[in-house]
């Protein structure tokens, strides 16, 4: 069983699977949610604050981008790991932008009103 | 691999989903809109209650690479009840929702967003779900392989989950129609 187990162990970092060379000291992911906390009370300030004007939206828009990548690199790990992971998300998540900015486009949602 | 690309076609599903939502949200009634309805301060609490769940999730992952059995599952169950008080916050603010008039037909609005948060609802609970099964099946000493990894992939679903609330959260609740 134990040699089952290793043997196992051995195939995942060959694979590039759940290596222990990604992660980072339990100190280092409390500093990033803390990050995301004090990112998401700054989303929350800015929805109140009303004298940010036009740049309100691009903002939150900014900090949603910065918090989107802060979980997907750092608690995802897709930052350390194998490359061909990041190619996997990356590619459904811009081929979901495009497919659905292309259909917000044919329903005229971003011309002026 | 089978996760990334599960995950990225999930991102397929939400992206459709959050784009119905864009496209209608702003056929309701005057009194019944999302300027109207929408509790920031509460949604705001859940929100951070979800993010603090994605830092238990990852917590659970470091013990399980350092082979620490109690702490995975101290940290799995805590993740789990994250995920349940997110999910209880749901239900309540559809409830409230409900009894202010808003119904899952009443306009084109409610019904894209009941049916966007509703799914998103679902993926928290299948991963509560997923997360009490890994306990167990941890406590009896029955997970097949590579323990770690078991648990590095449903942590990737839980975060997964959290990263389309972090959206949800920007393009829903906090810019205004």
């Amino acid at each position: 069983m134990t040699t089952t187990d290793h043997t196992d162990t051995d195939t995942g970092h060959d694979t590039g699977q759940g290596e222990h060379g990604v992660h980072k000291p339990d100190s280092f992911y409390i500093q990033v949610a803390l990050i995301l906390g004090a990112i998401t009370a700054a989303e929350v300030y800015a929805s109140y604050a009303g004298w940010l004007g036009r740049a309100f939206v691009p903002l939150l828009l900014i900090m949603m981008v910065i918090k989107f990548l802060m979980v997907v690199s750092l608690f995802m790990h897709l930052k350390f790991d194998n490359k061909i992971f990041s190619y996997l998300f990356y590619a459904g998540l811009i081929l979901a932008v495009l497919v659905y900015a292309a259909a917000l486009a044919t329903f005229r949602f971003f011309s002026p009103t | 691999m089978a996760m990334w690309l599960f995950l990225g076609s999930e991102c397929l599903l939400f992206g459709g989903l959050i784009s119905t939502y864009m496209l209608y949200r702003g056929r309701h009634s005057a009194n019944l809109g999302p300027d109207q309805v929408f509790d920031i301060p509460f949604t705001s609490v859940s929100s951070f209650v979800l993010l603090m769940s994605s830092l238990t999730m990852v917590l659970a992952v470091s013990s399980s690479a350092r082979n620490d059995d109690r702490g995975t599952n101290l940290w799995l169950v805590v993740t789990a009840l994250l995920g349940a008080t997110f999910v209880g916050g749901q239900v309540y603010e559809f409830t409230a929702f409900y009894r202010e008039g808003l119904g899952f037909t009443t306009s084109l609005f409610s019904s894209s967003f009941y049916t966007l948060t509703g799914f998103h609802g679902v993926h928290v609970t299948v991963g509560i779900i997923m997360l009490m099964a890994l306990v167990g099946i941890n406590k009896r000493g029955r997970i097949p392989g590579k323990k770690s990894e078991v648990v590095e992939l449903i942590g990737l679903y839980w975060h997964f989950v959290d990263i389309v609330w972090i959206v949800i959260f920007t393009l829903v609740y906090l810019i205004p129609s």
